[in-house]
């Protein structure tokens, strides 16, 4: 018997609709792009070979995808089965995030058609963060939709294929919390090899990969609540505020073991006074710094934390303050020299939109129509 | 061989002990062989046996000889006159005349099937060979008679190896290369005009340390030295493939270092070490291209005295591309009103989105707590 339904209602309500012209945007920007070059579309350039395209939709992307990755690691490696309901709508949420992402990355790529050529042992750079990088987050796209099957093995009803699937499902499922803990970690190697061109507010060496990690473990559970906070308003599930309570503790202790280390790190390397030059920079990194600090003093207050409202602006504070770490690091505090430039085009920032436009009805799709929401208890009917 | 006998060794070439194993040591490292041959080297220099050495000049400049004085590795020209026993050299012999002469039939007799012939120019062929002549005998014939009892021959310069400026249209006298004369006997080529000094040193001593030529190509010329083009090793390389390049001599491009290919440099068409090994011993940069004048191919035949110094080569590797990335690389466009509008957009969806779930999620825990207290409540 299981323990998800579909929670069914209309698949093409006005908000759908919406979000179909948006992702019909990006793949006609995408057809421009595929056709004349990434030029055409993007204003990406020499000094800045990657835009808002692998910053968005990889590098924070990723992170925001992290929700399977965390719960995975809650329920199945410190055996906290009552988060098991969350793992699910969590997994999928990953699911979309990363496949997108890789897409993000082929999109991206100025000559895509040799992308294979990585997977192919003999045209392999065994001294390359990105091999880690590209190969770690295709298996682990790969290893979400295996962990993600049986939901769709259980709507059509192929319980033998389902049963099979599961005596061996572990295995993957210690493969999913293996891969993302290399490949979160590996994007913060990629800033070491950014070197100089890494401001020093965000240029901490060899503690770049530690503080890649812990920002994915905070999206990653964050994601969970605001996922779980928005099919309760949006979705007229029931809350889950009760299990995401349970979170606080493992998220304020993230928050401000973070924040220990990369103040510590700035400290050390004397780099703290950039932070109130006044420059673009220096304001980011306040921003950051706030959005950081702000849910540690709401998770903090037992009047606030025990309120889903507030859980919301805090997971939505730390997402944002991930983000913009991300953003602050690969793009904000990024300068290659020679006078580089880079903004984002609207039309890269139409195609951004359209990849979270496609992910949410994706993700729309299969609560609707697929047993990926836990079953109702009688008592919140 | 022990300490003592490196020191006598030392002691005997002028130079001290030290010097003399960098010195081997380096020559191993130029042919590409391990350092254990340094050792080797030092232990064939040192025995009391040296080879003899007869040197013949035909149809030649003297430039590779002056080449050779002038390598100044510790003591070089010291150690080349000490290493082997240089018994006939037109250039540098004490005696003079008929004396010189007896002197180069005493030691081919003494040390018949043993001594390294050495040729420098090329040999003239036409009406028996009248245009150079050594003690009133046709060079041809002297070039002849040594190498009936030569253990090795080895044709330093381009004018010996392929013809050089002798051979150059329309070639009045049919100068011919050594092993053109020779065709019966394996001939060693250095060609360049002149050579690197060091590629001929090196193919001295591998051939006194281990008897044997080192390794050569189809020309007959040591790999070590004329294995690869020297457009492969050349500092301008990644100006060509980049498609910056010097147009005329003084331009903007040639003051700032680009590539001399189309002021006619033929290094993608020529196989030599220059750019690896340079010259004089003066440090970075000093051969041709690194000062800023295109190789013309001197080790080349059929490039070097044949074609235009200007001409263009024939890229024997990959062809430069019709068009190259420009020079001066667009930076990138700063903010755009309307991508700054669409962000400013999307952080206001995500803000508002949020603030309207707070909200609502504020509505929905108010009915539970009042849900609960009516339950509690009866």
């Amino acid at each position: 018997m299981s323990h998800h339904q579909p929670i069914g209602g209309r698949l093409f309500t006005a908000p759908f609709l919406f979000l179909g012209i948006l992702a019909v945007i990006a793949l006609v920007l995408l057809v421009d792009r595929f056709a004349n070059g990434l030029a055409a579309v993007t204003n990406l350039n020499d000094g800045y070979p990657w835009g808002i395209w692998v910053v968005y939709d990889i590098v924070v992307g990723t992170g925001f995808a992290c929700g399977g990755y965390v719960l995975a690691l809650t329920v199945y490696i410190a055996n906290k089965g009552k988060y098991h309901p969350l793992v699910r709508p969590a997994l999928l949420a990953s699911l979309f995030g990363y496949s997108l992402g890789g897409l993000g990355a082929v999109i991206d790529m100025g000559r895509y058609w040799n992308f294979y050529q990585m997977f192919n042992p003999a045209q392999m750079n065994l001294n390359s963060v990105m091999l880690e990088v590209g190969l770690c987050v295709s298996a682990y796209s790969l290893v979400l939709f295996i962990e993600f099957l049986p939901v769709i093995l259980e709507k059509f009803r192929a319980d033998v294929w389902r049963a099979r699937l599961e005596k061996v499902l572990f295995i993957f499922i210690a493969i999913g919390v293996l891969l993302p803990t290399m490949h979160q970690s590996s994007l913060g190697s990629l800033l070491i090899a950014m070197g100089h061109k890494v401001d020093p507010l965000w240029q901490a060496q060899q503690l770049m990969p530690l503080l890649a990690i812990m920002t994915a473990m905070l999206m990653g559970f964050c994601i969970v609540i605001f996922e779980g906070s928005m099919a309760a308003v949006g979705l007229r599930q029931p809350s889950e505020t009760h299990l995401h309570r349970g979170l606080i503790k493992v998220i304020v202790g993230l928050v401000a073991a973070y924040l220990v280390i990369r103040f510590g790190d700035l400290i050390r390397r004397g780099a703290l006074g950039g932070a109130f030059e006044g420059d673009l920079q220096g304001n980011m990194f306040l921003l950051e710094t706030a959005l950081f600090v702000v849910p540690l003093l709401i998770l903090g207050s037992s009047r606030f934390n025990r309120q889903g409202r507030f859980l919301l602006i805090a997971a939505v504070s730390l997402l944002l303050a991930g983000a913009t770490y991300r953003f602050n690091a690969f793009l904000v505090g990024f300068d290659p020299g020679a006078g580089y430039v880079y903004f984002p085009s609207a039309a890269e920032l139409m195609v951004s939109i359209g990849i979270v436009a496609i992910e949410i009805m994706g993700y729309l799709f299969f609560v609707k129509l697929f047993p990926v929401m836990p079953k109702h208890q009688q008592a919140h009917a | 061989m022990n300490n003592n006998e490196l020191h006598k060794v030392a002691e005997r070439l002028g130079v001290s002990r030290r010097t003399f194993m960098k010195f081997c040591t380096g020559v191993a490292a130029t042919l590409g062989l391990t350092g254990g041959a340094g050792v080797q080297m030092a232990y064939a220099i040192a025995s009391p046996r040296r080879p003899a050495v007869i040197w013949l000049s035909a149809q030649e400049c003297t430039g590779c000889t002056e080449s050779l004085l002038r390598s100044t590795h510790p003591t070089l020209e010291n150690l080349i006159l000490d290493l082997i026993s240089l018994d006939y050299h037109e250039t540098l012999s004490v005696p003079a005349g008929h004396a010189a002469e007896e002197a180069k039939l005493h030691s081919m007799k003494e040390n018949w099937g043993k001594y390294v012939l050495v040729v420098d120019g090329s040999i003239p062929m036409k009406d028996g060979g009248i245009y150079c002549k050594v003690a009133g005998k046709p060079i041809v014939e002297h070039v002849r008679e040594a190498a009936e009892g030569a253990a090795a021959i080895i044709s330093i310069g381009s004018c010996a190896s392929w013809g050089g400026i002798p051979a150059a249209g329309p070639n009045p006298t049919e100068a011919t290369p050594v092993d053109k004369v020779l065709t019966d006997k394996a001939v060693v080529n250095i060609p360049g005009c002149p050579p690197n000094p060091y590629n001929f040193l090196s193919t001295v001593l591998h051939l006194v340390t281990f008897g044997t030529v080192p390794e050569l190509d189809h020309l007959n010329r040591p790999r070590f030295a004329y294995g690869r083009l020297i457009h492969e090793n050349c500092e301008r390389r990644p100006h060509f493939d980049a498609g910056r390049f010097a147009l005329e001599f003084g331009d903007a491009g040639h003051k700032k270092g680009f590539c001399l290919y189309k002021l006619g440099c033929k290094g993608p068409e020529t196989y030599a070490n220059c750019p690896a090994i340079e010259f004089g011993d003066v440090g970075g940069g000093a051969w041709p291209v690194g000062v800023g004048h295109p190789c013309f191919g001197c080790t080349e035949e059929g490039v070097g005295f044949n074609k235009p110094i200007h001409a263009l080569s024939d890229v024997k590797t990959v062809t430069p591309p019709t068009t190259f990335p420009g020079i001066a690389e667009p930076v990138g466009t700063g903010v755009t009103p309307g991508a700054a509008a669409l962000l400013g957009a999307v952080g206001g969806a995500v803000l508002g989105a949020t603030a309207m779930a707070v909200k609502q999620l504020g509505k929905l825990e108010k009915d539970r707590v009042s849900d609960h207290d009516s339950q509690d409540n009866p």
